[in-house]
């Protein structure tokens, strides 16, 4: 881990979180760094969705340590959160585009809440937040008349609305046909880089986002099992990490689900909750 | 025999649980009032979906309701040779009780049920999470605005629904049924009382346009975000506003009339 506390933006220690009686996360540590792109990796359901809504203050630890640029968001007062939140951007994976008003309108959206520009000053502004995603020209369309990517395309320019210092991305590549999920692969490496953001990619897509991070973390059963960059992974001797990163269907992750093994359950004959 | 008990202690306590969680989310909705009261346009914008766009139903209803009025209470009072005092009967039965009532189920019929419909769709396609990380508070952006509008709706949709409704009498009795123009007027005129009749039925509509704005915005904040629970949160909007009305109006005619 990099303690320097100058490039490092995130950091979590000693993470636990349950929801009800699931342990989500046990002990997970991570570093975010400044000015980096780090993909949060693992199958479905491990939580990753769940460590953005905690980074981002949504959901509150168990226990643990989560710093946002110093800050400690779990302990936040609701205004300080609200100010932390004005310099994080967050796409979410269904966009969460305000289905109302049209493209236009979304991106202006939290410039008009958080600031008193003119509205001539506002629309440069969102037509340049709108042309680094390539939509200029979409934005009379209402959300309901745009694409999968298009939305995702859209809540993206308005993440940069407020030009934040990171952006969290939740699932960016789901669902996206190969010239969509290219786009906004291209974008997030090209903004991050452009705009000097810190951009966080939540995702189970492996070779996507293997080509635009620096740094991954692999979660699994509430804990971190893999980190390094994605050469290191590609090459590690983890058999957890190489069924992930491999896609292999059976492994430490077993193609079935865990119970009474096939034998005896054929030759157990009865099946009294189906009433057989 | 335990596991009923079990079951049954198990349903009170979500129950208590529940209504404790509607009553500080109302705290935080009366919180969020004065922002929208210095965003007017919110307020506005709200009224006209919530308010203006219940009224073809509202004056429809009020027109028929008037009617049947008109009719019943002719039919009724030509017995005793009293349907001079149709326009009393059928004013006071609509200021007093059927002009909050009617519209009050009414109104949850149609801007509850889409209250909660459409606050329980911004909720599973994320847009109150979306707009939280974007440090804006949806209590007050969205809820509150939709709140305040429903409880200034109603009140006055209850008024037009009840001026509709006499409207409706007048043109049954004295339109069609022959009842005198000056007595149809000058009795309700004697007859019915401003403080006693009329504001008695303002309050209690300001009441039902409370409760019912409250339940409605509070099931579609508080429903599971899915196709299922956003149904689910619908259904129980109408039926507990609708009980919640009936059972109000009995209380708030007990103390008001009695």
């Amino acid at each position: 881990m990099n303690d320097n506390s100058d490039d490092v933006l995130v950091r979590i220690r000693d993470l636990h979180f349950s929801r009800g009686n699931r342990k989500i996360f046990n002990g997970v540590d991570l570093d975010i760094r400044r000015g980096k792109v780090t993909a949060i990796m693992g199958p479905s359901g491990t939580g990753k969705t769940t460590l953005l809504k905690l980074i981002g203050g949504q959901l509150k630890p168990d226990q643990g340590s989560i710093q946002v640029d110093g800050l400690e968001v779990p302990k936040l007062k609701l205004s300080k959160l609200y100010e932390l939140r004005k310099r994080i951007g967050m796409l979410f994976q269904s966009g969460a585009l305000l289905t109302d008003i049209n493209v236009f309108d979304n991106v202006a959206f939290p410039i008009r809440e958080h600031t008193n520009m003119p509205p001539s000053m506002i629309r440069d502004m969102v037509l340049m937040k709108l042309e680094s995603v390539g939509l200029r020209n979409a934005r009379d369309m209402m959300p309901s008349e745009l694409s999968g990517g298009m939305a995702r395309r859209v809540a993206l320019a308005r993440a940069m609305a407020l030009d934040p210092m990171m952006i969290l991305y939740d699932e960016p590549f789901t669902g996206q046909d190969p010239i969509s999920m290219g786009v906004i692969v291209q974008l997030i490496r090209l903004l991050n880089d452009a705009l000097g953001l810190t951009s966080i990619v939540v995702s189970h897509d492996v070779q996507e986002t293997a080509t635009i991070a620096d740094d991954i973390y692999v979660l699994s059963e509430g804990k971190v099992v893999g980190h390094g960059t994605p050469q290191q992974l590609a090459e590690t001797d983890s058999d957890w990490v190489k069924q992930f990163m491999q896609g292999l269907p059976d492994g430490p992750v077993p193609f079935h689900y865990l119970g009474m093994q096939y034998v005896d359950d054929l030759l157990a004959g009865t099946d009294p909750e189906r009433g057989v | 025999m335990i596991g009923s008990i079990r079951k049954l202690g198990r349903w009170g306590l979500g129950a208590f649980e529940r209504l404790g969680r509607a009553h500080i989310f109302l705290y935080y909705i009366l919180m969020g009032v004065p922002p929208v009261l210095l965003r007017f346009s919110l307020l506005v914008q709200q009224m006209l979906s919530v308010g203006v766009l219940s009224l073809l139903i509202i004056v429809v209803s009020g027109f028929f309701v008037g009617m049947v009025l008109g009719l019943q209470g002719y039919n009724t009072l030509v017995d005793f040779g009293a349907e001079q005092s149709l326009g009393v009967v059928v004013a006071l039965s609509l200021v007093r009780e059927l002009g909050p009532v009617v519209a009050g189920l009414l109104f949850a019929g149609r801007a509850g049920s889409a209250l909660t419909a459409e606050i329980g769709l911004m909720k599973s396609t994320e847009q109150l999470s979306g707009m939280e990380m974007m440090a804006v508070d949806p209590i007050k952006r969205v809820i509150a605005p939709r709140f305040l509008a429903g409880f200034i709706s109603l009140p006055i949709l209850a008024t037009i629904f009840t001026a509709v409704g006499i409207v409706g009498g007048y043109f049954v009795g004295v339109g069609l049924l022959g009842v005198d123009d000056g007595a149809f007027w000058s009795q309700m005129q004697a007859k019915v009382d401003f403080g006693e009749d009329i504001m008695n039925g303002v309050i209690k509509s300001i009441v039902f346009g409370f409760v019912v704005t409250w339940i409605a915005v509070f099931e579609g904040y508080d429903c599971v975000p899915t196709s299922e629970g956003v149904s689910r949160a619908t259904t129980r909007t109408v039926v507990h506003s609708s009980l919640a009305i009936l059972g109000l109006d009995f209380v708030l005619t007990a103390l008001m009339f009695t």
